[in-house]
């Protein structure tokens, strides 16, 4: 028997998942269809991360073809690219040792992508200055800021403050770091808010435990799709400016924003509006993305952080930690580029779509509006019958309503119990596409004649 | 002497941090201590101090500066000790000369050779025609119908996107990798080895580095005098140190026989494991074959010696395989651990844990921007084998446009397909060029007297042995740098020439090295080589004169 039984304690806790048991149905379910095995639907819809061209969105033409044109540079030859294509990747190409991308480049990114995405900060911000200095381009995760902060040894652990719901993968990269989760309930009765008294609630409880350093959160929410108000902005930053807490504010979302009474304002651009002390001394980590957004780019794994007001030394440091894992990847970088430069006029920053009232007419579901992002987390009000039986089969009843529509409609979608929720009350995280509302609405109807 | 007081208390390696505010730290490895500054401005402030919208609350914010949450004290102090040299700061001085000379300033030479990183296409190195065509197919598949694209790179790039959803390759991938990648590792692993192979031990991995960590991550735990030793050669590749740093394991350090071609002694293996025991528990072998950065590849036997002594002490053989395409030596050859293991018999085979690693940035194709990379675990407890795709969940999944690149590598142009010529011979190309430069190299580094260089048999670099007189290492010792940091100061500062000190990379006392690259063109290198026998000369010269 392997020695290896007796496994790091911090990788084992990690426990196996609802995310899990769904993702080997779904499979299971594609195997069969391809085998011709008769089914009410025709493929297995897959919602359950927010991978958009698995959701079967297209990429942005422009952005594939200036990759293409760094991949294989003889394309800038080709006629059939346009010019400014050609232009954008041949200065791209310039940025790159040796003119190629299958080189390393400087450890915290390339420098001209890291002015550019500055550039697009303080042009979002409304002119609020930003420093390449503070960029750091990452492959799209944020456990390199988790390793600055979280303190696996010791004989205190470090805890991070974060919202219920959150998206399961960050909660698991905590958990890995070794860190004390303390979660904090956002109020679904008032629009999923964050709630100041909460917070203040989380963290007494959280001090008895654990050494609380960070509040995590996501704006716009995922999973709960929608936007916090300046207001409820700056209380969170006077908080943490009181409290001495870290904040890691998860932007990815900042360029999908719906409705035209709804604007996205950065945690820093509010910072930088509070008066000279806290201004100049809360430190604030925000991160984004290419895997969400306009462009959606998942697999190309670029994203970055910018960090305001880090202590010089210990942004040195960062920089030691960032070199230890050579460079992100170069498609990732490319990718980040054309997400905060892109072409002009052309395709917009910014996605408008009217605000949808996704279930105002499904008895037994209901779910805040959806301001932004991809998601929706729409509240079940399960039978008693459907509550009993997931019970005796040992489930959670959120997630036996997903299997069953895994089941009955190819919906792949992930259940509230992996994000998150006040005890008995059940959710799952959904993406507002047509077809699948239909499919959703047509089982909802059946599954709950079916447990009444 | 006078000279170098100046360079050192113009703060030489600290010349790179002063942006920031004052600070002092300790670099522990490379011994160099860097003095404090005075305050400085940052340039680019964050700080904006616009009429204030919000009351800022009373009390104790009031008037007083708010100390940062995140400082040197309160910083993981994992993160605190890790260090690599590779990119360390003799790296960041380069940049700076480098910096300094495109704005007009004046200097001994006229550029800067970086021979540091295991970077080929920085140095001029062509990718390969086949694998960037694939991938761009695979970006942009519109280029399908372009006649100018092969068949044989078509058909590869459809197979490829048929893995990813949404036919994109910006979709996520499954965390170890799309299935149709692994399966053709596998295919690969078996072609190159006559053994079978699973491709459910196959995952992708985000360069061998990603691969690396994660396992390493699975196998640390235990306190104190159980706390999980891992066995690294010396000199090593110093991605290990800094992993061993992070996860607060315990470097056990086995030297290789530098007046044996720097190969593996078994009984330099017994002797560290047994001096380890004493304070903490060994668990894991790692060793790289080709090696970095001593360019050493094993024999056979010294494989299998390595095999039975990690089935005897139970421990997990972590094999770093990224340069097994790079084997210049007629009279070396690549064998896989895995392979030796097989040809171990049943026994061995169906017992030993051994985690091998293969790479995309390295080989012939060079592409190290890409992070593509793959493992191959065998004999992992199922449980164990559970977390680990855990462990490579968090992270998503590894960069599409690597793993397409692995697949090319592991798939690339059979001698019936229209592709085939022009990849053969640009593959052969490059190989060649790399096996003359290693001779080259080899050849003139042991012409300079002081300098004693064992053959470049694979990898990419030359690790020289240079000998520093007496004198020379007493003034390092009182600047409170590495013996071979000040050589390789010097080297850079008056010949424009930058590799890194053996330091970086560990070595036996009172032995000093350099490791360079032999990327950089034929004509270049001779250039290097040529600067650096001129300047250990001098340096002789210099240092035994002041006896």
């Amino acid at each position: 028997m392997s020695f290896l039984r007796e496994i790091s304690p911090l990788v084992k806790n990690t426990f196996l998942s609802e995310r899990d048991v769904l993702s080997i149905c779904a499979a299971q379910i594609a195997a069969e269809i391809q085998q011709d095995e008769r089914k009410n639907y025709n493929e297995v819809l897959d919602l359950s991360s927010g991978d958009l061209h698995r959701g079967g969105i297209k990429s942005i033409t422009f952005v594939r073809q200036v990759l293409a044109a760094c991949f294989y540079p003889a394309l800038l030859e080709d006629d059939s690219l346009p010019l400014d294509v050609k232009q954008r990747a041949d200065g791209l190409l310039r940025q790159c040792d040796g003119g190629s991308v299958g080189s390393y480049t400087d450890s915290c990114g390339i420098v001209k992508i890291k002015q550019c995405v500055s550039k697009f900060i303080t042009r979002r911000d409304g002119g609020v200055p930003s420093s390449p200095d503070n960029i750091f381009i990452t492959s799209g995760s944020q456990m390199l800021m988790l390793k600055l902060l979280v303190q696996s040894g010791g004989s205190c652990r470090t805890g991070v403050l974060i919202p219920v719901p959150t998206y399961a993968t960050f909660t698991q990269a905590l958990e890995d770091q070794g860190a004390a989760i303390i979660p904090y309930h956002l109020c679904e009765e008032q629009g999923w808010t964050l709630q100041v008294e909460e917070l203040r609630r989380a963290l007494h409880a959280g001090r008895r435990t654990c050494n609380p350093v960070a509040l995590y959160i996501c704006n716009p929410g995922n999973p709960t799709g929608i936007i916090q108000s300046r207001k409820s902005i700056e209380e969170v930053i006077r908080f943490a400016a009181e409290e001495r807490l870290f904040l890691l504010a998860d932007e990815v979302y900042q360029s999908c924003v719906y409705g035209e009474d709804t604007e996205f304002e950065s945690y820093k651009k509010v910072l930088s509006e509070m008066g000279s002390t806290i201004a100049s001394t809360v430190e604030l980590a925000s991160f984004n993305s290419a895997s969400k957004g306009f462009m959606g780019e998942c697999g190309l794994r670029g994203g970055y952080v910018e960090l305001v007001n880090l202590d010089p030394a210990v942004k040195e440091y960062t920089r030691t930690l960032f070199s230890t894992r050579s460079s992100p990847p170069v498609g990732g970088q490319i990718a980040l580029d054309l997400m905060t430069d892109p072409p002009k006029p052309g395709d917009p920053s910014f996605l408008t779509f009217s605000e949808v009232e996704v279930f105002g007419e499904i008895p037994g579901i209901s779910c805040q509006p959806l301001k932004a992002g991809f998601f929706v987390f729409p509240c079940l009000h399960l039978p008693l019958r459907a509550i009993k039986w997931a019970k005796k089969k040992q489930m959670e009843p959120d997630m036996l309503y997903c299997l069953h529509l895994l089941e009955e409609t190819g919906l792949h979608v992930r259940p509230g119990c992996e994000f998150g929720q006040r005890k008995d009350s059940y959710h799952f995280r959904f993406d507002t596409m047509e077809d699948a509302l239909q499919r959703l609405k047509t089982f909802h109807k059946q599954f709950m004649k079916e447990f009444s | 002497m006078y000279r170098l007081q100046l360079l050192a208390a113009r703060s030489l390696i600290a010349g790179a941090l002063d942006q920031f505010t004052p600070l002092t730290l300790t670099s522990s490895l490379t011994g160099v201590r860097h003095k404090s500054q005075g305050p400085s401005v940052e340039k680019y402030g964050q700080m904006r101090f616009s009429t204030a919208e919000a009351k800022v609350s009373a009390g104790r914010l009031d008037g007083k500066m708010r100390e940062k949450s995140l400082t040197m004290d309160t910083l993981n102090p994992q993160v605190k000790a890790v260090e690599y040299a590779v990119r360390g700061p003799i790296v960041i001085k380069a940049v700076e000369i480098e910096r300094c000379l495109e704005e007009g300033g004046t200097k001994p030479f006229s550029e800067v050779i970086k021979a540091n990183i295991g970077d080929a296409h920085a140095m001029g190195q062509q990718p390969i025609t086949f694998l960037r065509q694939v991938v761009a197919l695979c970006t942009f598949p519109e280029l399908m119908n372009s006649p100018s694209f092969p068949e044989d790179a078509k058909w590869r790039a459809r197979r490829i996107l048929q893995g990813c959803g949404g036919y994109s390759l910006g979709s996520y991938s499954a965390s170890q990798g799309i299935e149709y990648i692994r399966k053709d590792i596998a295919a690969f692993i078996e072609q190159r080895d006559g053994v079978p192979s699973n491709w459910e031990n196959i995952y992708l991995t985000t360069g061998a580095s990603d691969g690396i960590m994660t396992i390493l991550r699975l196998l640390v735990s235990g306190k104190d005098s159980s706390r999980t030793g891992v066995m690294i050669p010396i000199p090593q590749y110093p991605l290990y140190s800094a992993a061993i740093s992070e996860m607060d394991a315990v470097q056990v350090n086995y030297y290789l026989d530098e007046d044996n071609c720097w190969a593996l002694d078994i009984n330099e293996l017994y002797r560290a494991y047994q001096a380890a025991k004493q304070h903490c528990q060994p668990r894991v072998i790692c060793i790289i074959n080709p090696g970095n950065p001593t360019g050493q590849v094993q024999s056979k036997k010294c494989i299998e010696e390595v095999l039975h002594f990690a089935y005897e002490e139970n421990l997990f053989v972590m094999s770093d395989e990224v340069y097994q395409d790079n084997v210049y030596a007629p009279d070396c050859q690549f064998h896989s651990f895995k392979k030796v293991l097989y040809e171990m018999g049943p026994e061995y085979f169906n017992s030993v844990e051994l985690a091998s690693f293969h790479s995309t940035s390295k080989g012939y194709t060079g592409e190290c921007g890409f992070r593509g990379g793959y493992m191959e675990v065998i004999n992992m407890d199922p449980e164990v084998k559970v977390q680990l795709v855990k462990l490579l969940s968090v992270r998503l999944c590894p960069p599409l446009a690597g793993q397409a690149a692995m697949d090319v590598i592991v798939n690339p142009p059979q001698p019936d397909e229209p592709s085939f010529k022009q990849f053969h011979q640009e593959k052969s190309s490059v190989l060649g060029a790399l096996a003359e430069k290693a001779k080259l190299t080899e050849q003139i580094l042991n012409a300079v007297p002081g300098i004693k260089c064992n053959p470049v048999q694979g990898a990419m670099y030359a690790f020289p042995r240079i000998f520093i007189p007496p004198k020379a290492v007493e003034e390092a010792k009182a600047l409170g740098m590495q013996p071979d940091m000040l050589y390789c100061l010097r080297l850079l500062e008056e010949k424009g020439i930058c590799v890194v000190p053996g330091s970086g990379f560990g070595q036996k006392d009172g032995t000093y090295h350099f490791r360079m690259t032999i990327l950089p063109s034929t004509e270049k290198l001779k250039v290097l080589l040529g600067k650096v026998r001129d300047f250990h000369i001098s340096f002789l010269k210099e240092y035994s004169a002041l006896e």
